[in-house]
């Protein structure tokens, strides 16, 4: 298979809200970008972590959710055509000869990129693994943390653990193929959509499926194929025979193959310098929480700023000796143009 | 002001001073006591400062409130003495507060 390479002048690695300004402040300056981002939406934590939350320190607006200060970063960031790419874990980045960087997401996209601007705040967005003894046996063969192929899973006997959407999405989803299928959660309450639990209980009801209440607490299995699951019910233990184990515990924050593509770290935390929020790397720049330096404030204000920075020095990187003309948005007609409102 | 002690799942204590107002989890943060990760930094959105209230001191910590007892589904071995620490506010009815720390916040 021939991998198609995308050409472009800038990757952005995270598309939090200072991965969305990022896009922002490049585009002012004529630099196009493609977005990748772990997640299925943009946001960053701002999606995953408090989408319904206020957010009371973003300058000029006295409050905001995450999800709506998403939308605002969107929409402002519309006018420059950046492309998405969700769902998409960047897992190589490495220095080309030509001097520009290569990107490898772990769904088989490529980029070569004059700048790369690393955004990726805590790291990337991983599904929470229960620490249920010796589950690690299991893992690929018998327990999945997300679903790639349904069709692995026909036939099988699946063991949803689990009560929010992911839970019951996939609950769904899956009694169809499934030889049978057994929802666990730890009480008969549930996150999920109304109308997913409403259908959850009606295959329940016609006998399509079993819902118990409960918590794993161990496996058994030879050879990496599971056989049942060990559950402490609120009325006492009991086992359920399952040979597919799908857990959905939510995500965490793990900072993942940022380690790997040769950057200085401290802390797990990129060092920049507070001029152009370059990283050891010239060209490979950081941004927002993923970032250090002296001072710093994980604020999402802050990363605005980095990113206005950043986005000059990434010009002088892609236009070597050109000069820049600082230009306001209220007064230039230019930048007015760029943004569609001349 | 409140000592707060925080057991770890290998019997180690460590016994802190907890300022009215603050809650646990900052309580905890703020004194680097192991095993309380508090990855959203408090916003109840992420189930990672997990702890188990020691007898005695479930009448005075209050019961889990709509939105913990939700976010407690991203919990591993959830108990009847399960709280999130960012949910506790430290007063000083607490003084003397003993809480586990789960193995793994995972």
């Amino acid at each position: 298979m021939s991998e198609e390479v995308i050409s472009t002048d800038a990757v952005i690695v995270g598309a939090g809200p200072c991965g969305l300004f990022a896009v922002f402040e490049l585009g002012l300056l004529d630099i196009k970008c493609h977005v990748v981002d772990i997640l299925d939406r943009a946001g960053g934590q701002c999606a995953e972590l408090y989408p319904e939350k206020p957010i009371y320190d973003i300058p000029a607006l006295s409050i905001v959710t995450g999800s709506e200060l998403t939308h605002r970063l969107l929409d402002q960031a519309k006018p420059f055509k950046a492309q998405y790419h969700f769902s998409q874990m960047v897992s190589e980045l490495r220095k080309l000869e030509d001097g520009r960087f290569e990107l490898k997401t772990d769904g088989g996209i490529v980029f070569h990129a004059k700048v790369v601007v690393i955004a990726a705040g805590g790291g990337s967005f991983q599904p929470k693994k229960p620490p249920i003894p010796g589950i690690e046996a299991y893992e690929k063969t018998s327990v999945f943390y997300s679903v790639k192929k349904m069709d692995a899973l026909r036939g099988r006997d699946i063991l949803i653990v689990g009560g929010g959407d992911s839970a019951l999405d996939w609950t769904l989803n899956l009694q169809p193929l499934a030889n049978s299928l057994t929802l666990l959660h730890r009480r008969d309450d549930f996150r999920a959509a109304p109308d997913s639990v409403k259908k959850m209980r009606e295959l329940v009801a016609a006998g399509k499926m079993q819902l118990k209440l409960g918590q794993v607490t161990g496996l058994t299995g030879e050879n990496g194929v599971l056989s049942s699951a060990q559950v402490k019910g609120n009325e006492g233990p009991f086992d359920i025979a399952t040979n597919a184990m799908l857990p959905f515990f939510g995500l965490t924050m793990k900072l993942g193959p940022v380690a790997e593509w040769g950057l200085n770290l401290h802390e797990n935390l990129i060092p920049v310098d507070t001029a152009k929020f370059e990283s050891s790397v010239p060209g490979i720049f950081a941004i927002g929480d993923i970032n250090s330096y002296a001072g710093k404030l994980k604020l999402i204000l802050s990363g605005f700023h980095e990113a206005a920075l950043m986005a000059q020095e990434a010009f002088h990187h892609i236009h070597p000796g050109e000069g820049l003309l600082f230009q306001y948005t209220t007064s230039s007609s230019s930048l007015q143009k760029k943004l569609g409102v001349a | 002001m409140a000592k707060i002690t925080f057991i770890q799942h290998n019997g180690s204590e460590q016994t802190v001073d907890g300022q009215t107002g603050m809650t646990v989890m900052e309580t905890a943060v703020k004194n680097m006591v192991p095993g309380i990760d508090a990855d959203c930094g408090g916003a109840c959105a992420c189930a990672t400062c997990h702890v188990y209230v020691e007898p005695g001191w479930l009448e005075k910590t209050g019961p889990r409130n709509p939105m913990e007892e939700d976010m407690l589904d991203f919990a591993f071995d959830v108990r009847d003495e399960s709280r999130l620490s960012c949910q506790i506010k430290v007063s000083d009815a607490l003084d003397g507060l003993r809480v586990k720390v789960p193995e793994k916040q995972f």
